[in-house]
């Protein structure tokens, strides 16, 4: 029901909580971060006005292009990778009815627990001459590298660590979306005589396209995000190869005392966030099917 | 998917001595508590988990109820700046928490309030998907619910309590684990506030475990034991009420 009359102004106080919660800690923070930007702050000294100096500065940063390098490529293969993996898991489980409760757990054990106790474990298994991976490497012959602390492995070793933690949440997405496809769509293509490879690019997946663009935006905000992960498993090493925009956010606010570099870093970082994100939405149409 | 809890669980509960041993042993010879015990000694461990737990319980609970709270509100009322008010709320959900942190650092550390428990807490309150997530579940909700409890004179404040907060507990079932897995894990924000021992919590606790005791991974994965093993509990008991149906909605519309 909508309430009228008098009881109409109890809006505020259903909204008043939330709301100015919402102002005084991500609202004004929000304004006061695009105010920084324009200025350099080591919070001993009093601020000082340098316009667009952060930002020419930034353009200039080889550190923060690397950073920058390094968020894209942990995107380009971790995004795809965990998609793909998510999808063919609930491909596989959509044959049962219900996902049983001890199943859900195990799949869900990675995605609830702590990036930062995950990414330990996984530090201790790849350990390069007491770890339990190489060790197992070890007995099929292979000598197994220092996965952290090698260069080429570095970031793959952090992307696939990465795709294990999160590959439940996104199976259990696409689950939600397969469940919402009717049998009948598919049983009707196998009676026309599709097989199942046929059935799925053709019924299943179109039918699908809502909530892959939806996951794809999801997984996309959060791994421009990539911080934890990194900061436990690689410490942006070996020799900065692994470094990450949020890391240098960090390391300028927190080691250097650049508050206002470090302002700036989160616009652009927002930036990139909010265009591909609207990239994503606008170029929904190409491929993303509504209405069965 | 589960190997690398097995396997931190069982070098939890090796020896300093057994630990390295070649070739591992999955399932320990003489398994012994020591990893723990010594977890308790160099650090305090305990006061982490209680502060964990203090910081958790406070931000789901705020977050559940302001968040069903400005849900009602703006799905049961028709107020000038409604549409105005949901803008915001998905405009914020836009920008990253990353360029809040500086400023609310500043602001904390101004206030006197750095290694605090209400500087971890306060600006996780207010939950814009969860405004949302709950503001589509009163949406759909039939308004004949209401309009019994109206009936019998009830104002909006009752009706909510006695109808409509419990009509949406899936909604606030499903929100409130990934409220409480944020909470639980949360590490950035804690990273810059909570240095402090008295007011770490058990994930910036672990990496500073970490960085002191670089190669006893038995001691190091007796705390990612313990930062785990909540979480799992919890999901475990609660995760049948969990729709993932409702957080695509949550999320689609």
């Amino acid at each position: 029901m909508i309430w009228l009359g008098s009881d109409r102004r109890w809006w505020i106080v259903f909204v008043a909580p939330s709301l100015t919660m919402l102002l005084v800690f991500t609202v004004a923070p929000i304004a006061a971060a695009a105010v920084l930007s324009f200025y350099r702050w080591d919070l001993l000294t009093s601020p000082e006005y340098v316009g667009l100096g952060n930002f020419i500065e930034l353009a200039g940063d080889d550190g923060f292009r690397a950073a920058l390098v390094h968020t894209l490529t942990f995107i380009a293969g971790y995004v795809p990778s965990v998609m793909v993996i998510g999808l063919v898991l609930a491909l596989l489980l959509n044959r049962r009815s219900r996902l049983s409760g001890v199943s859900r757990v195990v799949f869900f054990m990675p995605v609830v627990a702590a990036w930062v106790a995950v990414a330990l474990m996984w530090k201790w298994m790849l350990n390069s001459r007491f770890g339990v991976v190489n060790w197992v490497l070890s007995l099929v012959g292979v000598e197994g590298p220092a996965w952290l602390f090698e260069r080429g492995w570095a970031m793959a070793s952090v992307i696939g660590v990465s795709v294990w933690k999160d590959a439940g949440f996104v199976m259990i997405l696409f689950l939600a979306g397969l469940a919402a496809i009717p049998a009948e769509h598919r049983e009707a293509a196998f009676v026309d005589g599709a097989n199942p490879w046929q059935a799925f690019w053709r019924v299943t997946f179109p039918l699908l396209t809502p909530v892959v663009l939806l996951v794809l935006i999801i997984l996309m905000i959060n791994s421009f995000q990539v911080f934890e992960q990194v900061w436990i498993l690689t410490e942006g090493g070996p020799l900065g190869s692994t470094t990450v925009v949020v890391e240098r956010i960090v390391k300028n606010a927190f080691s250097f005392g650049r508050m206002g570099y470090a302002a700036a870093m989160s616009w652009v970082l927002f930036a990139f966030i909010f265009s591909v994100t609207v990239l994503q939405t606008r170029f929904q149409k190409r491929w993303v099917h509504y209405g069965a | 998917m589960v190997f690398p809890f097995v396997w931190s669980f069982s070098t939890s509960l090796q020896t300093t001595e057994t630990l390295l041993h070649v070739p591992p042993q999955l399932i320990p010879k003489s398994p012994s508590l020591d990893a723990y015990r010594e977890l308790m000694e160099v650090m305090p461990f305990a006061r982490m988990v209680i502060n964990s737990t203090i910081v958790t319980v406070v931000v789901v609970v705020l977050q559940v109820v302001t968040s069903a709270l400005a849900g009602y509100g703006i799905a049961r009322f028709r107020f000038r700046g409604r549409h105005a008010l949901l803008l915001l709320y998905l405009g914020t959900m836009m920008v990253p928490f990353q360029v809040t942190i500086v400023p609310l650092f500043i602001g904390m550390s101004r206030l006197g309030w750095l290694n605090t428990l209400h500087a971890l807490i306060l600006p996780m309150v207010a939950s814009a998907f969860g405004v949302f997530l709950f503001r589509q579940y009163f949406m759909q909700m039939p308004r004949e619910l209401e309009e019994a409890a109206a009936l019998d004179g009830a104002g909006p404040w009752r009706t909510f309590w006695s109808v409509a907060f419990p009509y949406a507990r899936p909604a606030a079932a499903t929100f409130g684990i990934l409220a409480f897995m944020a909470a639980w894990n949360s590490f950035l924000w804690p990273l810059f506030v909570a240095r402090d021992e008295s007011s770490m919590t058990l994930p910036v606790g672990l990496a500073s475990l970490h960085g002191r005791y670089q190669t006893d991974w038995n001691l190091v994965m007796a705390g990612s034991v313990i930062a785990v093993v909540p979480v799992i509990i919890v999901f475990a008991v609660i995760q049948r009420h969990i729709s993932a149906g409702l957080l695509l909605g949550g999320v689609a519309k």
